[in-house]
C-alpha cells in the first residue's frame, strides 16, 4: 500500500470513527463501585514457599524433556532454534 | 508537592496495608479521569470504560508490590488500562462493536455517504483487536506512536507495523464489498 492510499484510508478511517473529543469524564464517581469490587475479590494472598519448588520442579522437567527430546531427535534442534 | 506525590507512590508501592489503601484511594481519584478517558478512546463505550476503569484499578490494586514508583504511575496505569482494554475486545463479537458512533455528516466529507462510513466502522470492527487498538490510538485519536508504543508494551517499529496492517486489512475488507477507498 503507497503512501496516498495509506492517507485515504486514514481519512476515511477518521472520517468514519472520528476522533472523541478530550475532557471525558465518568458519569458517576466510580469510587464506591471500586471499593465494592476491592470487597468482592480481596487482594491474592502471596504464594506458599511450596509453590516457588512446584515451579521450579516444573521447570526443570521441562529442561529435561527438552534435552531428551534433542538427544533422541536431533533434527528437532534446529526447529528449536528457529522458534526460540 | 512534588514530595508529596512520590510520597503516595512509595507508600502505595511499599507501605504497610492502611497506608496502602490510603495510597491507593488518593491515586485513583487522581487518576481515575485520565484512565477513563484513555480507555474511551480505546472502546469508545462510556458504559464499557466504567467498568474498565474499575477492572484496571483492581489489576493495579493488585500489582502494586510490582509498581516501580520511579517509572512514574500515569504510565504504568495507561498501560494496564490498555491491556483491559484489550481483554475486553477480544472478549466480544466482532460485529457488537462501532456500529453505532459513525461520524456526524456535518463534519465529514461529502463524497463519502454515510453508507461507506458505516462499512468502513463495521469493517474495523472485524479487524484483530492487537490491530484495531493500535490503530485507533495512532490514526484515529492522533496519539503519539511513542505513548501508544509504551501503552501497548511494544516498540514504535511495532506500532507502525500493526497500523500498516490494519490499514491494509481495512482496505481489502472494503474492496472485498465494493468499495476502493
Amino acid at each position: 500500500m503507497n503512501t496516498d492510499k495509506e492517507k485515504r484510508m486514514k481519512d476515511l478511517l477518521r472520517q468514519a470513527l472520528p476522533p472523541l473529543e478530550g475532557g471525558a469524564e465518568p458519569g458517576r464517581d466510580l469510587w464506591p463501585a471500586m471499593l465494592r469490587r476491592l470487597d468482592a475479590e480481596p487482594a491474592t494472598q502471596q504464594s506458599p514457599a511450596w509453590a516457588c519448588f512446584s515451579e521450579a520442579w516444573f521447570d526443570a522437567a521441562l529442561l529435561a524433556g527438552l534435552v531428551a527430546l534433542a538427544a533422541f531427535f536431533p533434527a528437532s534442534i534446529p526447529v528449536f532454534l528457529f522458534y526460540l | 508537592m512534588q514530595n508529596e506525590a512520590s510520597d503516595v507512590l512509595n507508600q502505595f508501592q511499599q507501605g504497610s496495608s492502611e497506608t496502602v489503601e490510603a495510597a491507593f484511594e488518593t491515586l485513583f481519584r487522581l487518576h481515575q479521569r485520565a484512565v477513563y478517558g484513555w480507555i474511551l478512546r480505546i472502546v469508545r463505550n462510556p458504559a464499557a470504560a466504567e467498568d474498565l476503569t474499575i477492572e484496571s484499578f483492581w489489576r493495579i490494586h493488585q500489582a502494586h508490590a510490582r509498581f516501580d514508583p520511579s517509572q512514574g504511575f500515569e504510565g504504568w496505569a495507561r498501560r494496564i488500562a490498555t491491556h483491559a482494554a484489550l481483554d475486553w475486545m477480544r472478549a466480544r463479537r466482532p460485529d457488537s462493536e462501532l456500529t453505532a458512533e459513525v461520524a456526524n455528516p456535518a463534519e465529514t466529507d461529502p463524497a463519502v455517504t454515510a453508507e461507506i462510513r458505516l462499512k468502513t466502522a463495521q469493517a474495523f470492527g472485524r479487524l484483530p483487536p492487537k490491530l484495531r487498538i493500535a490503530a485507533t490510538l495512532a490514526v484515529i485519536e492522533e496519539q503519539p506512536q511513542k505513548d501508544v508504543a509504551a501503552a501497548l508494551g511494544i516498540s514504535v517499529a511495532a506500532v507502525k507495523l500493526r497500523v500498516f496492517r490494519a490499514l491494509r486489512l481495512l482496505r481489502k475488507d472494503l474492496e472485498r464489498q465494493g468499495i476502493t477507498p
